[in-house]
């Protein structure tokens, strides 16, 4: 062992509550650092999970029809009143052709077509508002995860099989096996059977949508073999924009992605990713001040100890690492308690905070990454808060510090 | 007379800064040859701990040179000076001054292990022979809060050999004992001169200890007042 780790070591174990102060702010500090980082981190995956559960992250549909204003003749000015013209086709055209092309898109996991429209649901005298996805099972499930959501029947929509929201069914006073009728605006409509129940958690996608298959969607909203749009699943959700400019490029459909329609989820959560880089920021600075200034009493306590070490030939960069050594070590154990109690609440939160189906509300997200990370910054600020204290201990001067006993 | 260990030339120290600049030596030379035991007396506020301060290598003359083993200090940068002094100064302080946090035999092995970089057997060694010739075997392993003062002291005087300096500097090193523990430190040191033949510079104003040594040295005003040999000694 070297002579300074040696040093450093005993300085440290014979200061007992000096040591149990600095090591206890470290540990409470790097536990922060874990548990806040764990907690938003998970918190912020479990919200993108949740939003994107029934939202794919890139959809394509038939563009607007731009209005084209007639050009004005030379010499002449144009008054022009334009007003969006009312779409009447919505159907992508060639879209199996644009749903091929999409998936061999790199970065693209899975995409699939559906005909979505307006109609009434109804049983007896009850009628709801609902939107009708006609999907082509097979593949819908690969973009929108919902056949584990399931809670009762079957996810199937085989001939008039219809898988409607544990809300609408409420409404309706409907369960699996029922007749319901589903009609649009337009008087076309066919009686259909519940085949199963979701629940996909989200109050609105469990009132509003009925899943049926494509071909009955497509008949009902009279959109004869065609799909109004696209839904995408990409690999990395947040490639998801520059994906949907690709893909909007490429197609000439109009491409959103999940970052558009959810601009205040995310602005809220950058607004909450950087309050808790500044809460992390400031408990850095608290710890760092908290060792600085004990090592710094403790190289005063210990000048008589310094002034004896030089006296007898320790040399001015050695009592410097023998105080750097002993922030670097309060910094690695710190950080190594510090993720214990970390680890720890972050357990008992997920165990303790449950919704009433069992599921954790808290997914906290406890990566390697996180852990190396937070060592790294308390190893930092060990060594930074003890460089003042050594330069101290360094510039005492052993004549006077002998003299004075 | 033996070869010279330690000589002081033309050494002057001042303290402060213009105008309130004060000499505390005034041109000091001196020598000391290997083997001596010789005395340096005067009254408190005579210089004579500047001189050691001086000697000791922890602090550096305003003029003039101090030369041990013919080797010229003032040449060395600060890192150079202080390991220079953990190999040729062994210090004996009037308060112990032995690190709290560490037993006897680290405390003698800190000296090594500063030198060195890193402890290792044959320091385990020395440091327990050197214990062992104090006395003090049997409590190596102790924490020095343990100890007696003069215990603590001989501990003191075990670590000043350590790295077998080629003086060994006492300041007061009886000051703060009982009269038979300053006793039994004093043979100690009288023991390890006659034997092993180690330098020894003590500062005192106790002149009945001044008395037991061979020469005495007489500091007053930053001056040399008087050096003679001690003819009378008796141990």
């Amino acid at each position: 062992m070297p002579f300074e780790l040696f040093v450093a070591l005993r300085f440290l174990r014979e200061g007992k509550a000096q040591t149990a102060l600095i090591l206890g702010g470290s540990v409470v500090g790097v536990a922060v650092i874990i548990f806040l980082s764990a907690l938003i981190g998970g918190l912020q995956a479990t919200l993108i999970d949740k939003t994107l559960a029934s939202q794919a992250h890139v959809m394509l549909k038939r563009p607007d029809r731009a209005a084209r204003i007639a050009p004005a003749a030379p010499g002449e000015a144009v008054v022009a009143s334009v007003e969006k013209a009312a779409e009447r086709e919505k159907s992508i055209e060639q879209w199996q052709h644009h749903l091929a092309r999409v998936r061999s898109r790199d970065g693209v996991l899975a995409a699939t077509a559906t005909a979505a429209g307006s109609a009434f649901a109804s049983r007896g005298e009850l009628s709801k508002s609902v939107a009708i996805r006609g999907i082509d099972v097979g593949t819908f499930d690969s973009v929108i995860r919902m056949a584990d959501k399931v809670m009762a029947g079957r996810f199937s929509v085989e001939g008039t099989e219809a898988v409607i929201g544990n809300v609408l069914a409420d409404d309706l006073g409907v369960s699996v096996g029922d007749k319901i009728r589903l009609q649009t605006a337009e008087g076309r409509g066919d009686v259909f059977t519940v085949a199963g129940i979701f629940d996909i958690g989200n109050k609105d996608v469990n009132q509003r949508w009925v899943l049926v298959s494509l071909r009955q969607a497509q008949t009902m909203l009279d959109l004869s073999g065609g799909v109004t749009t696209i839904e995408v699943k990409v690999a990395e959700v947040f490639d998801a924009d520059g994906i949907a400019d690709d893909l909007a490029a490429a197609t000439g459909l109009s491409a959103e992605s999940w970052m558009k329609l959810n601009q205040q989820l995310l602005a809220g959560l950058k607004a909450q990713s950087s309050s808790s880089v500044m809460i992390q920021t400031f408990v850095i600075i608290a710890v760092a001040l908290g060792i600085a200034s004990v090592l710094g009493v403790s190289v005063i306590q210990k000048s008589r100890q310094i002034g004896i070490l030089k006296a007898t030939g320790t040399s001015t960069g050695a009592l410097q690492r023998i105080f750097l050594i002993q922030g670097a070590i309060v910094g690695l154990a710190g950080s190594t308690g510090g993720a214990l109690v970390g680890t720890g609440l972050a357990t008992f939160f997920r165990h303790a905070v449950k919704n009433p189906y069992g599921e954790s509300l808290f997914n906290v997200s406890l990566t390697p990454a996180l852990f190396l990370g937070a060592g790294a910054v308390a190893l930092g600020t060990g060594l930074v808060a003890s460089v003042f204290p050594a330069r101290r201990a360094a510039r005492l001067d052993p004549a006077t510090v002998i003299r004075n006993g | 007379m033996a070869e010279p260990v330690l000589q002081l030339h033309g050494l002057v120290k001042d303290y402060g800064e213009e105008p309130v600049r004060t000499r505390v030596l005034h041109g000091v030379d001196l020598t000391v040859a290997k083997g001596e035991f010789a005395a340096i007396m005067g009254p408190s506020g005579s210089g004579k701990s500047t001189l050691l301060n001086l000697i000791g290598l922890l602090d550096r003359p305003t003029g003039g040179r101090v030369e041990i083993d013919g080797q010229d200090t003032g040449a060395l940068d600060d890192d150079g000076l202080t390991r220079y002094r953990g190999r040729a100064v062994g210090f004996v302080f009037q308060f112990h001054h032995l690190l709290p946090e560490f037993t006897a035999l680290e405390n003698v092995m800190l000296p090594m292990m500063a030198d060195k970089g890193r402890p290792d057997p044959t320091m385990v060694e020395c440091a327990s022979h050197l214990l062992d010739e104090v006395g003090l075997g049997v409590h190596r392993d102790k924490k020095v809060t343990l100890l007696s003062g003069g215990q603590a002291q001989r501990v003191a005087i075990a670590r000043a050999l350590a790295m077998a300096p080629r003086i060994v500097l006492a300041d007061e090193p009886t000051g703060n004992l009982d009269t038979r523990s300053a006793d039994e430190v004093f043979v100690l040191l009288r023991e390890f001169n006659r034997q092993r033949g180690v330098t020894f510079l003590i500062v005192t104003h106790d002149p009945r200890l001044a008395a037991r040594c061979d020469r005495i040295v007489e500091v007053v005003d930053g001056r040399i007042v008087a050096d003679r040999p001690n003819a009378a000694v008796r141990t």
